[in-house]
């Protein structure tokens, strides 16, 4: 029974990671029907940012709330700026051409961020300070929590539910769904398109940001090429719930976060990258709109 | 927006196929285009005022600091024979080559040193795997390659040409198990071993068999792939056995990663493990919860002999850190080359070969070390302790 807790409480750490991830995902292919990439190797320069101002301002000397909250902002504001760029230099100068088009782009800049990731950071794993420590954990019995991962799942449900409420309930994010619904159009209705597709980069960009950090406390080894697979299964996570659709994409992420600890805890341990692989196959083969996807009727 | 005449969820599942296949075949693959013609068995590697020796090694990457250490001792033995003159009255010349701790990358860099740069023998790799890749090249085009550290059985066994100074993970494991049931008294023991590792496997695999011929039983068999972060889920189900021990038997990133989660989860058994723990990266990430967890190495540089000595503090003096376990093997390495160099009949290949292969009782740092039939060194092996973020030194194991 203990130990099913604790793989329950495992599995929901890491579903909200990935949660936070998918979400990037999600916004972005819900404007503009595209995939981004890029997302994964965002997380890493978010972690990688967090990296260098813990040892800019000093924070591990004192480790707080604050210097946590710190590490946080600058994560955030330095992964926005790059999803900014990302969406201004790269993806921008294609909005007309053909999509294939842009998918490609997006691989590239995966793999640009990534490679200059290896230079300039360098290709060796790096030790990510603790700004935030815990006097021992929280111990029931045999049941362990480390106070981290609830700390990730608190962040994580908190970041999440005010973008929901920044979606449904302000003006932005009714210029957001407009948008999504329909670029030509929404554009006629006087919403400037252009500039809520790069506000939606950088949301997007910045949870991933955050990510980044939270990842980094508690599985303290970041290294350039920590977002090629995080990223690859939040995009599974976010085609899982429904791709465009931002609550699927949290129950996406929990599903394959748990699922992915019950499979390694009960059975096959080096079966866990697959899983989200067969997982993504089976969703495009027999619902491809996702769990909570919406089918649409394509007006031509 | 122009080929919206598909319906959407049909499209949109091709897309992302294309995608995943698109990301997929270009982030799995790396430069390694070279192909292997155009090498042959030259010798001008020795003609001229040099000799010109490659190294193949993991300067960048997961394994970043074994590559650096082993590149630190086989500079430093090499300057020492430069500066007493060289050697046959020539100067010796590294070329080094990076292979950011990728098989394939590994493999890629032997061919260049080869082919391109004409070296008459090859120091390299630390990790198995990286071995493993290079060997074959090194056979066919008859050039001697010497691993310092990399312990699989199965690197020498690729091919007359291939050798090692250190010994090998049947014997390592042997000392882990013999260490567990002699020293620490005990008999649960569960293991969690990287199945992307030969070295990992092989070694998981000896201890298993030493461990049960001496009394002790396996209670869980655990693995993991190297690109994991979190290892709860495996440590969950090995606490439920509640083992005395626990066999590590990875590389330093992933171990200190394990040590933490280890902990967290509460549980207190020793983790034990091979010279893949032997980087000061591994106490930087796992921090206090390695605490009181033991390693099998190739040597201790807490040791008074002479030449230890003498070596750490050569070595300290130039790089302002203490020699691990990869520097003194790449040292050692580095220093059996040069002294074969010297009994070799002629600069040939083939003639340094059989000097390799002859070599026996050379006075090395990490002992006295004779090349038996299938081209490996055996030597006795030492255990190491985590106190206080330091490996202090706790038992010889002999062969």
């Amino acid at each position: 029974m203990i130990e099913l807790i604790q793989h329950l409480i495992n599995g929901f750490s890491m579903g909200s990671i990935y949660a936070l991830i998918a979400l990037g995902y999600t916004m972005v292919f819900g404007i503009l029907q595209l995939i981004n990439f890029a997302h994964g190797d965002v997380y890493m320069v978010g972690a990688f940012t967090g990296f260098y101002a813990i040892h800019f301002f000093k924070l591990a000397e004192h480790p707080s709330w604050l210097s946590l909250a710190l590490t946080l902002v600058v994560a955030m504001i330095g992964s926005g700026c790059l999803g900014w760029c990302i969406e201004r230099l790269a993806y921008r100068p294609l909005r007309k051409s053909p999509r294939i088009n842009v998918l490609i782009t997006a691989v590239g800049v995966s793999l640009f961020l990534e490679f200059a990731g290896q230079l300039f950071f360098g290709a060796d794993p790096k030790f990510f300070p603790q700004v935030l420590s815990f006097e021992g954990d929280w111990s029931f019995n045999e049941l362990k929590i480390n106070p981290l991962q609830v700390l990730i799942f608190v962040v994580s449900i908190f970041l999440m539910l005010a973008l929901d409420w920044m979606i449904y309930r302000t003006r932005l994010g009714r210029a957001m769904r407009a948008t999504s619904f329909n670029l030509e159009y929404a554009s006629l209705m006087g919403i400037p398109t252009d500039q809520v597709i790069s506000l939606t980069f950088v949301l997007g960009s910045t949870l991933a940001g955050a990510a980044g950090v939270l990842v980094g406390l508690t599985y303290p080894k970041i290294d350039p090429l920590m977002g090629v697979l995080p990223g690859l299964k939040a995009f599974v996570a976010a085609v899982l719930g429904g791709i465009g659709n931002v609550r699927g994409a949290v129950l996406g992420a929990l599903i394959l976060g748990l699922s992915e600890e019950f499979l390694v805890g009960y059975g096959a341990p080096t079966f866990r990258d697959a899983l989200a692989f067969g997982l993504l196959i089976m969703i495009l083969l027999f619902k491809p709109t996702g769990l909570l996807g919406l089918k649409r009727a394509e007006k031509v | 927006m122009k080929l919206q005449n598909l319906t959407r969820p049909n499209y949109f599942a091709k897309t992302v196929l294309m995608g995943a296949m698109f990301s997929q075949a270009l982030s799995g693959c790396n430069p390694k285009n070279s192909s292997l013609s155009g090498i042959n068995a030259r010798t001008s590697a020795a003609t001229g005022n040099t000799i010109r020796v490659g190294e193949v090694s993991s300067l960048s990457g997961s394994e970043a600091t074994f590559g650096l250490s082993t590149h630190r001792g086989i500079e430093l033995a090499f300057d020492e024979i430069n500066r007493n003159g060289g050697i046959l009255g020539k100067k010796l010349e590294l070329v080094t080559l990076d292979d950011r701790s990728k098989p394939e990358e590994a493999a890629t860099a032997a061919t260049k040193l080869i082919a391109d740069s004409e070296v008459i023998a090859v120091l390299g790799e630390v990790a198995s795997s990286r071995s493993i890749a290079m060997a074959p090249i090194a056979q066919n085009s008859k050039t001697p390659m010497i691993s310092p550290s990399s312990t699989n059985p199965r690197v020498t066994e690729m091919g007359n040409y291939i050798f090692r100074v250190c010994f090998i993970d049947p014997f390592q494991g042997e000392v882990m198990a013999k260490f567990a049931l002699e020293h620490l008294k005990v008999k649960k023991v569960a293991i969690l071993r990287d199945v992307d590792s030969d070295y990992s496997t092989g070694l998981a695999d000896y201890f298993t068999a030493a461990l049960k011929k001496g009394g002790g039983t396996i209670v869980l068999d655990e693995s993991y792939t190297s690109s994991d972060i979190d290892f709860k889920s495996q440590l969950t189900a090995i606490r439920a056995k509640k083992p005395d021990a626990i066999l590590v038997p990875g590389y330093y990133t992933s171990v200190g990663l394990i040590a933490r989660q280890t902990r967290e989860l509460g549980i207190q058994a020793p983790l034990l493990g091979g010279d893949g723990w032997d980087s000061p990266k591994l106490v930087e990430i796992g921090g206090k919860a390695l605490e009181n967890s033991y390693f099998s190495n190739h040597y201790s540089n807490e040791d008074t002999a002479p030449k230890i000595k003498n070596f750490v503090t050569q070595f300290s003096q130039r790089y302002t850190s203490k020699p691990d376990g990869m520097a003194a093997m790449g040292y050692d390495a580095a220093m059996i080359l040069v002294d074969s160099i010297r009994r070799s009949k002629t600069l040939s290949k083939q003639d340094l070969r059989d000097a390799i292969a002859e070599t026996k009782g050379f006075a090395a740092v990490t002992g006295k070390i004779s090349l038996n039939e299938q081209r490996n060194a055996v030597k006795p092996a030492v255990v190491l302790k985590i106190v206080d973020g330091l490996f202090r030194y706790q038992t010889t194991i002999q062969p």
